[in-house]
């Protein structure tokens, strides 16, 4: 099935952020170079009240990009068709510019575990993952993003790496990939791969935005560096270099920062994605020479 | 070596389960701490989440004690739904059932007022009547009709003084909580849920007319139990919060 959506209907190739309550008045008044938000779809499947009149506000000046975090897509169970329901229901109404969900599970029978788990790459897990996207598709009727996971472990089990798997995915359901530079970033440090092979092995053909996050540090039982992806402060400055580096070779695109935890004032995310958008039009002008 | 997601789960929520075989780091070797990363992003998430939820509640037991039961809680009863802004509907009875928070009886009945109000703010919107439609221009007529309720409107009985004890620990310069026994009507008049103390009868005559009863039969069932009920200010809060959507 085609999901191709309108081009009017897109993502602008410009700096957004992950929208926050408490940011709302600012957002309104002066967002900055801020051009579209993104909103995390559980937040708003209550049927009522401040939040859903915020978002149709919101949504009156701003693109809008639903980014789930409870689908459950790499799950070993079927997709939970309430949630899917609920799920529709906001992107009925809302219509907004893209959405996009985990590569990653997060539902275990009738438990929410609210983390994004990892799962292993085989013949078995991309099969039933490809089959949950074709699902979510077809009901949606819109094409989504699926997103790369910032990962502390890997699975014996595995057969594929993660961009040939993600590329494998595009392929057979036509969905598109949200790159996020920190989690590839936190995922090389963690399991001792080059982040930028990472990104010469992705299907960058196939990326309609990028993610970008704070991350902290710790490190594990031998005292190696494990980065923990808690969108809790500014992006740190290799990841805003391989963002330049993926970005010469994509051309611009949507970018987004992620600021979950310890949200800050509206004028320090405000600056993050400032800088953002220099980096884009730094690319444009490379473009351009 | 295949991990199932069951075993990922159950060593998640049980830390005294070791991490699943066939997990690895990047040189090969077993996961060691970085399944910490997993167990702890999800103890923390869902800790934060009935923090949230249940501020007043926190406050009462103070949040090293509060932290200590979400992570009981949490593990007895992890989230049945994606949907964390509900997280929560069984941690009032949880507290209630545990033995060495017995001597804090109202704590319960304070969690269902938090738990009320959370719901309140979700609720779907409504409008309300036209507050002249219940001027008392036909008294008789307006006796025999029936009212329909906003969503938001939420009810919480309670034998403890919880209206009092929720505003002492919300509003600076509230009154001490007296001993008294407190039914609370929560309202959403806009987008913020806005709970009153009912006088004696005001839950019994709201409850009624909810079950569909008359203006008329509500009075009557009420003042069974409280003779002498005058509606009057249970009125006047339902009015106040726009609680009121119909009169049929």
């Amino acid at each position: 099935m085609n999901h191709a959506t309108t081009p009017e209907a897109a993502l602008p190739k410009a700096a957004g952020v992950g929208y926050k309550p408490q940011h709302y008045a600012q957002i309104i008044s002066d967002s900055g170079t801020v051009r579209w938000l993104e909103i995390h779809a559980e937040n708003y499947m209550g049927d009522g009240g401040r939040p859903i009149a915020q978002l149709r506000h919101l949504s009156e000046r701003f693109a809008i990009s639903v980014h789930g975090i409870g689908l459950s897509i790499g799950g070993e169970g079927p997709l939970d068709q309430d949630h899917l329901a609920r799920l529709k229901h906001l992107l009925d109404w809302l219509q907004p510019a893209s959405f996009s969900e985990h590569l990653a599970w997060s539902t275990h029978g009738a438990q929410f575990l609210n983390d994004l788990l990892p799962l292993p790459y085989t013949n078995a897990t991309l099969t039933r993952v490809a089959d949950h996207i074709d699902q979510l598709q077809d009901t949606l009727s819109r094409q989504m993003l699926l997103e790369n996971p910032s990962i502390y472990l890997a699975f014996a089990e595995s057969t594929w790496s993660e961009p040939d798997f993600l590329r494998e995915i595009a392929r057979r359901t036509g969905c598109g990939l949200l790159l996020d530079v920190n989690n590839v970033f936190v995922s090389a440090t963690n399991l001792g791969f080059s982040p930028t092979g990472y990104i010469d092995a992705f299907p960058l053909e196939a990326v309609g935005e990028i993610h970008l996050g704070g991350h902290d540090e710790q490190t594990d039982d031998h005292g190696a560096p494990l980065l923990i992806d808690n969108h809790g402060r500014e992006v740190a400055d290799p990841v805003w270099a391989l963002l330049d580096d993926t970005l010469s070779r994509t051309g611009p695109l949507p970018i987004l920062i992620e600021w979950d935890n310890d949200v800050p004032e509206w004028p320090l995310l405000e600056a993050e994605a400032a800088r953002a958008t220099a980096a884009l039009a730094a690319c444009r002008e490379r473009t351009a020479a | 070596m295949t991990v199932s997601q069951a075993d990922f789960a159950g060593a998640l929520l049980d830390a005294t389960h070791p991490p699943p075989q066939g997990l690895r780091d990047g040189q090969g070797r077993p996961t060691g701490r970085r399944f910490d990363v997993y167990r702890n992003n999800v103890a923390v998430s869902l800790t934060e989440a009935l923090l949230i939820g249940f501020p007043v509640t926190t406050r009462l037991l103070g949040e090293a004690n509060m932290r200590g039961l979400a992570g009981i809680f949490l593990r007895r009863c992890p989230p049945s739904s994606p949907l964390m802004m509900f997280y929560g509907d069984g941690f009032p009875a949880f507290l209630g059932e545990m033995e060495q928070l017995s001597h804090l009886g109202y704590l319960p009945d304070v969690a269902r007022l938090e738990l009320a109000i959370r719901r309140a703010y979700h609720a779907a919107d409504a409008a309300p009547i036209d507050p002249a439609a219940l001027a008392p221009a036909a008294p008789a007529a307006l006796l025999e009709a029936r009212m329909r309720f906003a969503p938001a409107m939420r009810l919480v009985r309670s034998a403890w003084p919880i209206f009092d004890i929720w505003r002492f620990n919300m509003e600076p310069d509230a009154p001490k909580p007296r001993a008294i026994a407190q039914d609370v009507l929560v309202t959403r008049p806009e987008f913020d849920p806005a709970p009153a103390p009912l006088p004696s009868g005001g839950a019994d005559w709201i409850a009624a007319l909810q079950a569909g009863a008359t203006i008329a039969e509500a009075l009557e069932t009420t003042r069974s139990a409280a003779p002498g009920f005058d509606p009057t200010e249970t009125l006047t809060l339902l009015i106040r919060g726009g609680a009121i959507t119909a009169l049929t």
